[in-house]
């Protein structure tokens, strides 16, 4: 895992789609970006369709969405995009097939950093906040066990992209019953030496920010937010921290969990 | 081309606030300032006092658009000496540095700070925010404009864009007043005054309550405010409004604009301004601008 961030090329890019797979609630897009870098792990792009997306006479969607990246395999041009329907953009998304094509920008912002000396990486994940997740265990060096929670089996089948996983789901029907944090809250009692990486919806990342700040246990959280640029030029995504307002797309998505007062923000409109 | 005295390379340039030079250097490197997409770079407005801007949330998305409620966050006129204009002296384009103040004083201060600057080829009034000495928006009435104008035209001997509101009941009016107190040239439109609810609470969604609409959705408000306006002055005209592709910044140049500035779209596609200067170029070249390969007829049978 790289601690620097992988700029992106200036510019709007193609990219075709090779393959769509259905995950569950979950659509995975890959697609083949030649003539962009390899991204770090906690790095997104900004999505859109290539066509029916805004132009002329458009209706919504209009600005393209921002994604991490779930996986980007070594030795190969592919990205990959975790998805889940929830709005019109995301919809317009998970429609595309293989050989139609997604425009780019990326890769962007600050990604996640090795852990500190002496610590192991604890990744926990929520629902399609388990995307950056994956392309983590990709790029850390030390084994990652990832605890995710899901709302519903249907949403638990996304837990297969990832390795060494224990999860919870809401709705019992899989895995334990429960939040995920409490499955953290037992983890983090036994005392181990670790570093937690946390991406989810606001809810959850803001219950992992409060208990790894009691605990002392340094967490580094992949935050969301309504985004229109991507790189610095809207000021749309700020959120409040302890050092005032931040760009996520410039200065996270990835924040190192002290700097926050709290990570339950407004949730992005999709 | 030659614009108040500027040498530029091309008509189009960046809407104040909508690209910030020294952030996307950070996401794309120094192929940025290779590449940049504007023949002259626009600054985000600069207030004489520090701002951290509006609460979010401060985006809504809408058809053809979108609605921004950013409230102007900038480090205010000293921080962005010490801090911004040192890093943008490695532009390759004129730097044309957006100002905005309460006041006529703190207007005046702006403009004698920044008028003085070699590093700065011109600078734009935002007047698009009220007085708080007369309770009046400056830019939306004819007698606060001349004033303001008539007090930093003496201030600087660079050219003064006035940067005019859509929100006001005679914009060509205002645009006049600006130009015979001293104006140098006029842009427009700013974003319109438009807001959204939450559907899940019926109350406003942005942390700003109302904010601008931009995008597509305002490029023919914004033509016939460039087309209004360009009927009543004489001086210089920079147009903006939903500008998409080279077509669009034509029509706005047939409406009387001789640069166009490209906002929203560079949200979309960082490269835009790149794209629609070399669109511009190439219909100008082969003789589409003046229309004779008309688009597609906007009611087919």
């Amino acid at each position: 895992m790289s601690p620097e961030r992988v700029l992106a090329p200036f510019g709007r890019r193609a990219a075709r789609i090779s393959a769509r797979e259905q995950h569950g609630a979950y659509v995975v897009l890959r697609c083949v970006d030649r003539s962009g870098p390899r991204p770090q792990a906690g790095q997104f792009y900004m999505l859109a369709a290539a066509t029916r997306w805004g132009g002329g006479e458009a209706e919504r969607p209009f600005l393209a969405r921002a994604f991490s990246v779930l996986r980007a395999p070594a030795n190969s041009d592919e990205l990959h995009f975790l998805l889940e329907d929830v709005g019109p953009g995301t919809a317009r998304l998970c429609e595309l097939d293989a050989g139609q094509e997604l425009l780019l920008v990326g890769p962007l912002g600050k990604g996640f950093a090795p852990p500190r000396e002496n610590r192991a990486p604890l990744l926990v994940g929520g629902g399609v906040g388990i995307a950056p997740l994956a392309i983590c265990q990709d790029q850390l060096e030390q084994p990652a066990p990832a605890l995710l929670g899901f709302r519903d089996h249907a949403h638990a089948r996304g837990a297969a992209l990832l390795r060494h996983a224990e999860l919870t789901t809401d709705d019992g029907s899989v895995g334990r019953p429960g939040l995920i944090t409490d499955l953290l809250a037992d983890r983090l009692q036994s005392g181990d030496r670790v570093e937690v990486y946390a991406c989810g919806p606001p809810a959850m990342l803001e219950a992992v920010r409060a208990l790894c700040a009691q605990l002392e246990v340094p967490a580094q959280l992949a935050l969301e937010s309504g985004m229109a640029c991507g790189f610095g030029a809207c000021f749309g995504c700020v959120v409040p921290t302890r050092d005032g307002y931040l760009r996520l797309c410039v200065d996270g998505p990835v924040l190192d969990g002290a700097l926050l007062q709290s990570a339950a923000l407004v949730e992005a409109d999709h | 081309m030659d614009f108040c005295g500027i040498e530029l390379a091309h008509p189009i340039i960046n809407a104040s606030g909508t690209f910030d030079a020294l952030a996307a250097r950070r996401a794309f490197g120094e192929q940025l300032f290779e590449r940049f997409p504007f023949a002259a770079f626009v600054s985000k407005t600069v207030t004489l006092a520090p701002r951290g801007g509006n609460p979010p949330p401060r985006l809504w998305e809408l058809a053809g658009g979108m609605i921004n409620s950013i409230g102007l966050p900038n480090k205010g006129l000293a921080g962005y000496l010490t801090e911004d204009l040192p890093q943008l002296t490695m532009l390759p384009v004129p730097l044309i540095v957006n100002v905005m103040g309460f006041t006529r004083e703190e207007v005046a201060e702006l403009v004698g700070a920044f008028g003085q600057l070699r590093e700065v080829a011109a600078l734009e009034l935002n007047v698009s925010c009220p007085n708080v000495e007369t309770g009046l928006v400056m830019g939306a009435d004819p007698l606060e404009t001349a004033a303001l104008v008539d007090r930093v035209r003496p201030l600087t001997d660079k050219p003064i864009i006035v940067k005019l509101t859509p929100n006001a009941n005679d914009v060509p009016a205002v645009a006049r007043a600006a130009e015979d107190a001293g104006a140098s040239a006029i842009s427009l439109i700013n974003t319109i005054r438009g807001m959204a609810l939450d559907p899940r609470t019926g109350q406003p969604w942005l942390g700003g309550v109302s904010g601008g609409v931009s995008g597509p959705a305002v490029r023919a408000v914004a033509l016939a405010q460039v087309y209004a306006v360009a009927e009543a002055i004489e001086i210089p005209i920079i147009g903006m409004g939903g500008v998409q592709r080279g077509r669009d910044a034509l029509d706005l140049m047939h409406a009387g604009a001789d640069l166009v500035a490209v906002g929203t779209e560079s949200f979309r596609d960082p490269a835009a301004g790149l794209r629609i200067a070399s669109e511009v170029s190439e219909m100008l070249e082969t003789g589409q601008a003046t229309g004779q390969h008309a688009e597609k007829n906007p009611f087919p049978a």
